[in-house]
């Protein structure tokens, strides 16, 4: 009787509470009331027509950068056959879970407090915003959502950059739970002090910290948490030999990589030009062109670089350079004029190849993708490039070349927050992540691949077997995993070692293991 | 002569390609195939549901040695190979007739 009672109480106090948040929020609704409809903010005179070309310019762009995401799937044409699967369910789980997360808490913490369109969000100081949860209450406005959708769909890079690095050994549930700290916390709050007119875009230096289409804010801190990932997880099996010589684990499709990366550039203009968020707004075509051509500059570059150096002219590599062009020219593209894009795409390709050799080489962190030295590397040159290239006609930033120190200043804070921020909260949490639920899956898995332990079926499907259901034998298939994985933790401490009869070197048991 | 053919688990391919290459038997011919033994298969999943994969990849391996080097050459597919599960997979050895070089027309152990 007192259990039933003691329940029931709790059932009254779970209804109460719910009941008054239900009560709270459809008061909030009520009290600062936004415009759902749209009605009131649409007008038949010019005001009103300004307003909805405004609008469908930041929707029509918002949607071509969710289609940047098919690019970034593409990019898996670098893995292994067998992982291809595990790396585009990263990329998707950017795309739906993180989207969901950022429309959850990201979204308030980043823009609340912030004017847009004429309409302000709610509360926010210059750390951080609190207005807009859910997009509850005054939020659930067309202005703000507007202003949601185009956020969101940027927002999801964020994990798509992180899958690049972590590619082909991460374990799902340790990527799905960094989501719940990277898109509530890192990622909302740096862009909170960048985008949301915060404390970085209001230094003193200049006019305070522009990056106008997420160098910094998107790519520097995506790049930042991809790099710490990296480290934490270590390199791939087979990638380095016992001293720390680099292997080559190619990819299985470099076709997939230019197809990737063209239709990249196609929402990479889309989301440029858009960050106007304003149709009115002509510089957009500038924008346009200034990261077309940095990026085509980027791709030139590391195309001539990989003949100079190989003799074959790497297209693969040439795509990357691309994207790092496109990186690097995101943060400067609205406040530069076309040749000194041209400059900017340039030295990213020169930054990325630079970038690539020193991660591999003297770091020893194992990046499948590039993703560290694409977004990271590239993305703090972004930074920097405004407060060197920026030529004054545009919103008041003037960087070297107009000999106007003071920006670049400004700039060089961004890139130091970024990585202090990204890199020091990405620390903390790939640490609790490694020792609570563990982030790397065990070597059998990582010898067969992730497609078919963790998503049960193959990427590609050669198989022209007979199918049956599934029988009782799950007891002993038990019994010969753990075999497997013990077999395969043990391939996993081989050595590489040289051999000096082929001049090669081979994964081999060293000599004096096999005599015993 | 003797003509080892090795089906093995693809997995385990670079282990054993690297050791037999250390013995000095750098030729060999590669196949991917699909089949099964005792193992049966293994479950994967198609459309949310589990089911049953009779033919399981696999990799086949054949190599042709001397007579002597035969058993040296299956002990080593052996180690590298074996993982004590189910599906490690096996080894045929079979008698050769005869062997030509194309290049030379050489024939027998010469040929190899």
């Amino acid at each position: 009787m007192g259990g039933i009672l003691r329940k029931s109480r709790r059932t009254n106090l779970m209804f109460s509470l719910v009941f008054t948040l239900f009560c709270f929020l459809l008061f909030a609704s009520k009290a600062w009331a936004g415009d759902p409809s749209g009605e009131q903010t649409f007008a038949l005179d010019f005001r009103g027509v300004n307003m909805s070309a405004n609008f469908t310019w930041i929707l029509l762009t918002g949607f071509t950068i969710l289609f940047m995401q098919v690019g970034f799937v593409f990019l898996g044409g670098f893995l292994q056959s067998k992982n291809v699967l595990s790396y585009m369910t990263h990329c998707f789980l950017a795309t739906s879970l993180g989207a969901l997360i950022y429309l959850v808490v990201g979204f308030a913490f980043m823009f609340g407090g912030f004017e847009f369109l004429g309409k302000h969000l709610g509360g926010g100081n210059s750390f951080i915003g609190w207005s807009g949860f859910f997009l509850f209450g005054e939020a659930y406005d067309v202005r703000t959502i507007t202003l949601f959708l185009f956020q969101a769909v940027v927002a999801t890079f964020i994990g798509s950059i992180i899958a690049g690095a972590v590619a082909e050994r991460m374990k799902l549930s340790a990527y799905v739970l960094s989501f719940f700290f990277i898109y509530t916390v890192i990622y909302p709050i740096y862009g909170h002090w960048v985008w949301g007119e915060g404390w970085l875009f209001n230094l003193p230096f200049g006019v305070g910290v522009r990056d106008f289409a997420g160098s910094g804010v998107v790519h520097a801190v995506g790049g930042s948490l991809a790099f710490v990932g990296a480290c934490f997880l270590g390199p791939r099996i087979g990638k380095y030999s016992k001293d720390g010589t680099p292997g080559f684990i190619p990819g299985h499709n470099v076709g997939y990589m230019v197809i990737g990366t063209i239709l990249l550039a196609f929402g990479w203009l889309g989301y440029d030009a858009g960050s106007t968020l304003a149709a009115g707004d002509l510089r957009a075509s500038v924008v346009a062109a200034n990261t077309f051509v940095a990026g085509a500059m980027g791709a030139v570059t590391v195309l001539f670089y990989t003949y100079l150096k190989t003799g074959a002219s790497d297209i693969g590599e040439a795509c990357n350079g691309f994207l790092a062009g496109l990186v690097a020219i995101s943060a400067s593209c609205a406040y530069v004029a076309p040749w000194a894009a041209v400059s900017i795409g340039f030295l990213g390709g020169i930054t990325y190849v630079t970038s690539v050799w020193f991660v591999e080489h003297k770091l020893k962190v194992d990046d499948p993708l590039g993703a560290v030295s694409v977004h990271g590397a590239n993305g703090l040159w972004g930074l920097l490039s405004v407060g060197i290239f920026a030529d004054g006609t545009y919103g008041d930033v003037s960087g070297l070349i107009t000999g106007n120190g003071g920006q670049l200043l400004s700039q060089f804070i961004a890139c130091v927050t970024a990585i202090a921020w990204a890199g020091g909260l990405g620390c903390v949490m790939y640490l609790v992540l490694k020792s609570v639920v563990g982030i790397r899956v065990s070597e059998r898995v990582e010898f067969e691949g992730l497609d078919v332990n963790l998503h049960g079926s193959p990427c590609y499907r050669f198989r022209t077997g007979v199918e049956s259901p599934l029988s009782e034998e799950e007891e002993r298939d038990k019994n010969e995993t753990a075999l497997l994985d013990a077999a395969f933790a043990k391939d996993a401490q081989r050595e590489r070692i040289y051999s000096e009869k082929l001049g090669i070197w081979i994964t081999a048991k060293p000599k004096t293991e096999e005599k015993k | 002569m003797k003509k080892i053919e090795a089906i093995i688990r693809p997995e385990k391919f670079d282990l054993v390609k690297d050791a037999l290459e250390e013995l000095g038997h750098a030729g060999m011919s590669v196949m991917e195939i699909k089949g099964h033994g005792n193992q049966k298969g293994i479950s994967e999943v198609w459309r949310g549901k589990r089911y049953k994969v009779d033919m399981m990849p696999k990799i086949k391996l054949e190599v042709v040695v001397s007579d002597e080097e035969c058993d040296k050459v299956v002990k080593t597919i052996i180690s590298e190979a074996q993982t004590g599960s189910i599906g490690d997979g096996k080894i045929f050895v079979s008698e050769l007739s005869n062997v030509y070089r194309i290049r030379t027309a050489e024939e027998g152990k010469s040929a190899i």
